[in-house]
């Protein structure tokens, strides 16, 4: 990394370099655009992955913190900072043009904070409707619910983006463009609407049955779970986190945890990592059972459907008999897990792996084979690994696309560094290579378990902690991998018992934001087929 | 009419909130009920009760208890319920699963207003009760019926699929006393 901070200051010789928990370089405004092209494409370890894009009320200046990371070694990590101390109309560089993934971001930082940035093509609130009063995660919002009442009206669909773009001699124009040409064919696909899993709203224009473009609305289920948060405390926060992508309730939860368990020092007895790892592990099979039984349902297969339910059936007991949920599992906590194992617990799991390889091998037979189920997967919607690194897509999606990104590989936490497993990769980047990724990775999962399942030491399930848990001042990032991809949590603390701002990355958000560019050009049925493939989940997305 | 009727063998003393039902009956015969026609009531009644086809409504993590409740295990069909219908011309009932916020409320009111009458709402989990955990959200909504009638709530959350399955019998023992031809108008 010294040659990394070598070439900062050679690119900008006024940035502030600071050994935190993780590099953190701050710079002016106009400068970080330069600084991540640089970084971006240096040779030697190139930073080509935008994990996070913060958006933050630091009291006087708003600003942005990146997270970037190298595609090729995910624990090679900077954060870029940067801000405006202009609060009326606050104007940042765009990042779009290097990270696809930071369109979106920025569209909710303008949502969120009113940020805008310079450069983006499309500047509309994301979450919130355009002409929603204040932006809610600055601290002075006025939440005063007269301000935006509960309104029953339609609003009618405006296909107009405005933008600000810098022209070549360093002048900023405003301008609109339009979102559809005047004669495109457009349907509407949601907010409500059973394949697109969950409330997203995508307007698509076609031509004949070809997609030719997809705009996305989201915020049909925004809860403005981060803003909540700051008034919460820590032990009240991690309820949030199984409902944000509650599929992998387990795993978020887990994350939450890590991050402020890293922060404020506490040692995790090992009996209650082998316990976290366990459960996680179950809950990724839960997930991709569903996630499995969803795509083959989307496809046409509704006696799949009931089959993957039925196994998942299987796991949800044994998460009843453990900690009383079925879907939020309330399990872990700071520092350690809430319940102990019961007495029959690892006879429950094995016999479960024994059924589930079963289970694993019809599937492959009636389904995966499938001359049907082949046409509609091999060869659509494909994704080639630099679009899956660009639009930071991680999770069997990306490692479809032949990216190895799993976080457990890169970023070893709880006992993932002690047990043996293959990370599942694929080559091809269509449905089908995202599709048998999911069913490879329960079977590793299954491994997984097994080479922990009978060796669970004895003693504490959960460190003692104090009563009010307050992390000392800094910034605080944990990585997990979640059964979507990678999850992610980010604390600001101000020494207090709340966090400062609380920031979650939510996996699913990239897998939208590629979905317009992997369906271009494919047939409308199989846009379902591949949002089936992609496996998101919305509220993960609105938070 | 008394209140008897029996959903799946489970006697009329298993129920909460007998009363209610009690209520409901004494206020739809306060001007008498017509003997033949209320006989041809309970007939179609017994058809409605048992054919109800849900609209899912669903936005976050009570459409998966849904679907739990629609796959083998629990299997809603028990009920004469398998039958979802995405579009709304064509289903009795909606289910409104997961929180509601400022965005989707006039999308709620429109589908709501598309179903053809009777119409029954059934408000699953805390969030579509009164908000939930988000309660003190800037975006949500503290409950659904600030937005439509509704007819059961069903508290959890998300509610086991057997809590679910309570409160679906809790509306079919509604359907059943309802009144279609038999009521005198006043």
């Amino acid at each position: 990394m010294e040659n990394i901070k070598k070439l900062i200051l050679n690119t900008v010789p006024t940035a502030v370099i600071e050994e935190k928990q993780k590099l953190t370089v701050t710079v002016d405004s106009n400068k970080l655009h330069l600084l991540a092209k640089t970084l971006r494409d240096n040779a030697e370890l190139p930073f080509d992955m935008l994990v996070k894009l913060i958006g933050m009320d630091r009291g006087e200046e708003l600003g942005v913190n990146y997270l970037l990371c190298s595609s090729t070694d995910l624990s090679k990590e900077i954060v870029l900072k940067t801000g405006t101390t202009d609060r009326v109309n606050p104007l940042l560089y765009s990042v779009t043009d290097l990270f696809e993934t930071a369109h979106f971001n920025e569209r909710e930082v303008y949502a969120l904070l009113g940020i805008r940035f310079i450069n983006n093509p499309d500047m509309r609130k994301f979450f919130l409707n355009a002409d929603w009063n204040g932006y809610p995660l600055r601290k002075d919002y006025d939440a005063n619910p007269e301000l935006n009442p509960l309104s029953l009206v339609s609003l009618e669909m405006v296909d107009i983006a405005p933008r600000i773009m810098e022209t070549a001699d360093g002048k900023l124009v405003e301008e609109n463009v339009n979102i559809f040409e005047d004669d495109d064919y457009i349907i509407n696909i949601g907010p409500q609407h059973p394949s697109t899993h969950g409330v997203m709203h995508f307007r698509t224009s076609l031509d004949g049955e070809i997609v030719k473009k997809i705009d996305v609305h989201s915020g049909y289920i925004h809860r403005g779970i981060e803003k909540l948060s700051e008034n919460l405390t820590y032990p009240q926060i991690l309820h949030f986190t199984d409902r944000l992508d509650y599929l992998s309730a387990n795993i978020n939860r887990h994350g939450l945890c890590m991050c402020v368990e890293k922060a404020g020092e506490i040692e995790v007895p090992e009996r209650a990592q082998y316990i976290r790892t366990i459960m996680d592990e179950l809950n990724r099979i839960d997930s991709h059972l569903l996630a499995w039984a969803c795509q083959t349902n989307d496809l046409g297969a509704t006696t799949a459907f009931i089959y993957g339910m039925r196994e998942r059936e299987v796991i949800l007991h044994i998460f009843e008999k453990i900690c009383g949920g079925r879907l939020i599992i309330n399990q872990n906590v700071i520092g350690g897990v809430m319940f102990d194992i019961y007495n029959e617990f690892q006879k429950d799991v094995k016999s479960f792996i024994v059924y589930m390889r079963g289970k694993l091998v019809e599937y492959d037979r009636f389904f995966s084979h499938n001359v049907i189920a082949l046409g509609r997967m091999i060869g659509i919607g494909n994704m080639s690994k630099e679009d899956a690194i660009s639009y930071a897509v991680t999770g069997p999606a990306g490692r479809g696309s032949g990216w190895s990104c799993d976080i457990r590989k890169h970023q070893p936490y709880a006992l993932y560094d002690k047990v043996d497993f293959k990370e599942i990769i694929r080559y091809e980047g269509d449905s089908y290579a995202r599709y048998m990724n999911r069913l490879d990775e329960i079977e590793e999962s299954l491994h997984i378990i097994e080479q922990l399942i009978d060796n669970i030491p004895a003693g504490d399930i959960c460190a003692k902690t104090k009563a009010i848990i307050k992390l000392p001042e800094g910034e605080y990032y944990s990585r997990v991998e979640a059964c979507r991809g990678e999850f992610g949590v980010f604390i600001e603390s101000r020494g207090d018992k709340t966090p400062y701002r609380l920031k979650f990355r939510s996996p699913s958000m990239a897998l939208v934001s590629a979905m317009p560019l992997i369906c271009k050009n494919e047939k409308i049925s199989d846009f379902i087929g591949i949002g089936g493939s992609m496996d998101y989940v919305i509220p993960d997305i609105d938070r | 009419m008394e209140l008897k009727n029996n959903i799946k063998g489970i006697p009329t003393s298993e129920f909460n909130d007998n009363e209610y039902l009690e209520n409901y009956i004494k206020e739809l015969e306060a001007n008498g009920v017509n003997i033949v026609l209320s006989k041809v009531d309970e007939l179609i009644n017994w058809g409605r009760s048992n054919s109800v086809w849900p609209l899912i409504y669903a936005t976050s993590c009570c459409g998966i208890e849904f679907m739990a409740s629609a796959a083998a295990h629990h299997d809603i069909s028990r009920f004469g319920m398998e039958v979802t219908r995405n579009s709304p011309r064509q289903a009795d009932l909606m289910i409104v699963a997961g929180t509601m916020v400022h965005k989707m409320a006039p999308l709620i009111r429109r589908v709501y207003d598309q179903m053809a009458e009777p119409k029954y709402v059934v408000a699953m989990g805390a969030c579509a009760i009164s908000g939930g955990p988000f309660v003190n959200s800037y975006h949500v909504v503290n409950g659904v019926d600030k937005i439509i009638p509704v007819d059961v709530y069903i508290p959890g959350c998300p509610p086991r699929p057997e809590s679910l399955f309570y409160g679906l019998m809790q509306l079919q023992r509604k359907i059943k006393v309802e009144q279609f031809l038999g009521h005198k108008q006043r």
